[in-house]
């Protein structure tokens, strides 16, 4: 009876925690979750347990899968597919959580101010956004990659600058809801500065939506990647897949693994994170939570 | 003595789309040190405006104040900067409101809620300040406070999170504590020990108290002198217990007979309960050479419509803006 009792007593848990809870019982975000860990694991120690210069010629061009124990078969200059698509995942990886950070703290920094203090501020902060957001996308961040150079951190800039009014977006449309709300004017009639104000009062509150697009910003990025280096603007030092997409799609006809695998090593990552932001979005959602 | 706080000639105007409305017109009192004094009147009266006033926490963009002293210990607060009104909120002027189920901050403790303005203001470590916490927690009655106060918002009830709105309110043991209709939101047995534990923690701290209500019945509880406003105006002041016997203002009277046991002890017959006809004038209609309240008043007369009532001051302390003070 007693132990009985000492179960059903709620322990306090933060909102978070909570929102932990719901997610671990969502299966598919699981199932994305731990899809998302093995390519990043995959990415992080694959170069050394499978030791391959993705660079080198090493068989014959076209080979197919498993010829020669060459897992995954060669592309168009006989390099090893399986070590390109390993250092890959790296590359494409990486950007997409350097773009996605990128474009959340450009578009926290401008949708919190824009939000919080109204007037002449946002104003300016919302017609910037708004010229950003018109501006063809790709194109806009081809212009940057050509002019300046196609180097991982000039592409991780132009995603990022392209990509961050959908955040701000949001991030405006939370703090004017929020900061309307008692606890804000009790937070003021405290004594606490605006800065505390943005930062420590409204922002936590305002992170589950915020959270749950950067989460997707992430899929988005590796897929902008992916189309860039397909076009070719993309630093040709470094493999990543949409590289080898880009490289081997003359070639679809006759060897169509080449571009095949890279394609379905993209839509799994980005299918994995999609399912995780889905799942951060139903667990992170107030009216989806059970209480 | 010089009073705690002084409000000279308040004027504070609202930017409506009609055009500019004085939300607050010619509004002067005094609190003494200790003193709970009590704002009175319907909804849309201004009431909560003149909390928010004396907390410099005015809309932006919105309400200002326009003419008029808030005196503060001799500081003038419609003057002071921000940097100097933010030290002045929540350490010496500290304010509850009236929805404790959304004063709280969902994301944190509410031991770090009060722990956080003992930390701006005292300077306190944080274990001294978390230790603090829970001493202002069992202050303010709540049982079991070590274990609860590291608990959510969402886990207590409306009447806990207003007893820890009260906390985190006295934490700096102010010198004057706003409650903006502390008890609207909440049941009866609640609202009792509410109001309790701000007559004793006002006692103890030497707080004195500004206690906005509609409630007549807890005026006559709770404070000393009373204010009744209507429509932005001091309609009348004066001692509560003098107030109610022997109001001096058609509203304050008819304020005064909605409610029961003000006017009968349960064993008597009881007279019947009336109600004040009509509604509080728009906004747009505040600023008018008359009195506001003519509309609803049986004894109103040409002079009522035709100019602002001056405010007549009787021997006893009572004062009232009423053309027929003095028949009443």
């Amino acid at each position: 009876m007693n132990t009985e009792q000492e179960q059903t007593v709620e322990t306090a848990r933060s909102p978070f925690s909570e929102a932990f809870e719901m997610f671990r019982q969502n299966h598919l975000a699981v199932a994305g979750l731990i899809l998302l860990v093995l390519i990043i694991l995959a990415g992080l120690f694959g170069p050394y347990l499978y030791v391959a210069d993705p660079f080198d010629m090493v068989w014959a061009p076209f080979s197919p899968p498993g010829e020669e124990g060459y897992l995954l078969g060669t592309d168009y200059l006989g390099r090893d597919l399986l070590a390109m698509l390993i250092h890959g995942a790296r590359v494409s990886i990486l950007i997409g959580l350097s773009a996605a950070f990128l474009t959340v703290f450009i578009g926290i920094t401008v949708g919190a101010l824009a939000g919080f203090y109204r007037g002449i501020t946002e104003e300016i902060l919302m017609r910037i956004t708004e010229f950003f957001q018109v501006l063809p996308t790709l194109l806009f961040s081809m212009v940057i990659v050509a002019l300046f150079g196609a180097s991982l951190p000039m592409i991780t800039l132009a995603i990022g600058l392209v990509s961050w009014p959908s955040v701000a977006r949001i991030t405006r449309a939370e703090f004017l809801r929020i900061r309307e709300l008692e606890y804000v004017t009790a937070a003021r009639a405290c004594g606490v500065s605006n800065a505390k104000l943005i930062f420590k009062v409204i922002l936590p509150n305002a992170l589950p939506p915020i959270i749950v697009q950067a989460a997707l910003m992430v899929g988005s990025a590796i897929l902008f990647e992916a189309g860039l280096s397909f076009l070719g603007l993309t630093d040709p030092n470094v493999v990543s897949w949409g590289q080898i997409i880009g490289s081997n799609r003359e070639y679809i006809l006759d060897a169509s693994f080449t571009v095949t695998v890279p394609g379905l090593a993209i839509f799994i990552t980005v299918l994995a994170i999609s399912l995780v932001g889905d799942g951060l979005n139903d667990a992170l959602n107030p009216k989806l939570r059970q209480r | 003595m010089t009073p705690l706080l002084q409000v000279d000639n308040l004027r504070i105007e609202l930017t409506t789309r009609d055009g500019v409305a004085p939300v607050i017109d010619d509004l002067s009192l005094q609190l003494n040190a200790g003193e709970t004094l009590s704002f009175v009147g319907e909804s849309g009266c201004g009431k909560s405006m003149t909390a928010l006033a004396l907390m410099g926490l005015l809309p932006e963009g919105v309400g200002r104040v326009a003419s008029g002293k808030i005196l503060f210990d001799g500081e003038d607060l419609t003057q002071a900067s921000d940097a100097r009104l933010r030290e002045i909120r929540g350490n010496e002027i500290s304010m509850i409101f009236q929805e404790p189920m959304t004063s709280l901050n969902p994301v944190y403790t509410i031991g770090e809620q009060i722990a956080e303005v003992l930390r701006r203001h005292q300077n306190l470590s944080k274990k001294a300040a978390w230790n603090k916490a829970i001493e202002l927690l069992d202050a303010v009655r709540i049982p079991n406070p070590s274990a609860r106060v590291s608990d959510y918002p969402h886990q207590m009830s409306g009447g806990q999170r207003q007893l820890v709105m009260i906390a985190i309110a006295l934490a700096c043991e102010p010198k004057i504590l706003i409650a903006d209709e502390p008890t609207t939101a909440l049941d009866v047995t609640v609202q009792a020990q509410i109001f309790d534990l701000l007559r004793d923690l006002g006692r103890e701290f030497g707080t004195a108290i500004i206690l906005i209500t509609h409630d007549m019945g807890a005026v006559a509880d709770m404070a000393e002198r009373m204010i009744v406003m209507y429509a932005g105006r001091k309609a009348e002041a004066g001692p509560v217990e003098q107030v109610i016997e022997h109001p001096r203002h058609p509203y304050t009277k008819g304020l005064i007979s909605c409610v029961p046991h003000l006017i009968a002890t349960l064993t008597e017959e009881r007279p019947e309960l009336t109600e004040v006809a009509g509604i509080v004038p728009s906004l747009r209609d505040f600023g008018r050479d008359q009195c506001l309240f003519a509309s609803r008043c049986d004894r109103a007369d040409q002079q009522c419509k035709s100019s602002r009532p001056p405010e007549i001051e009787f021997d006893d302390g009572q004062s009232s803006a009423c053309w027929h003070a003095e028949q009443l």
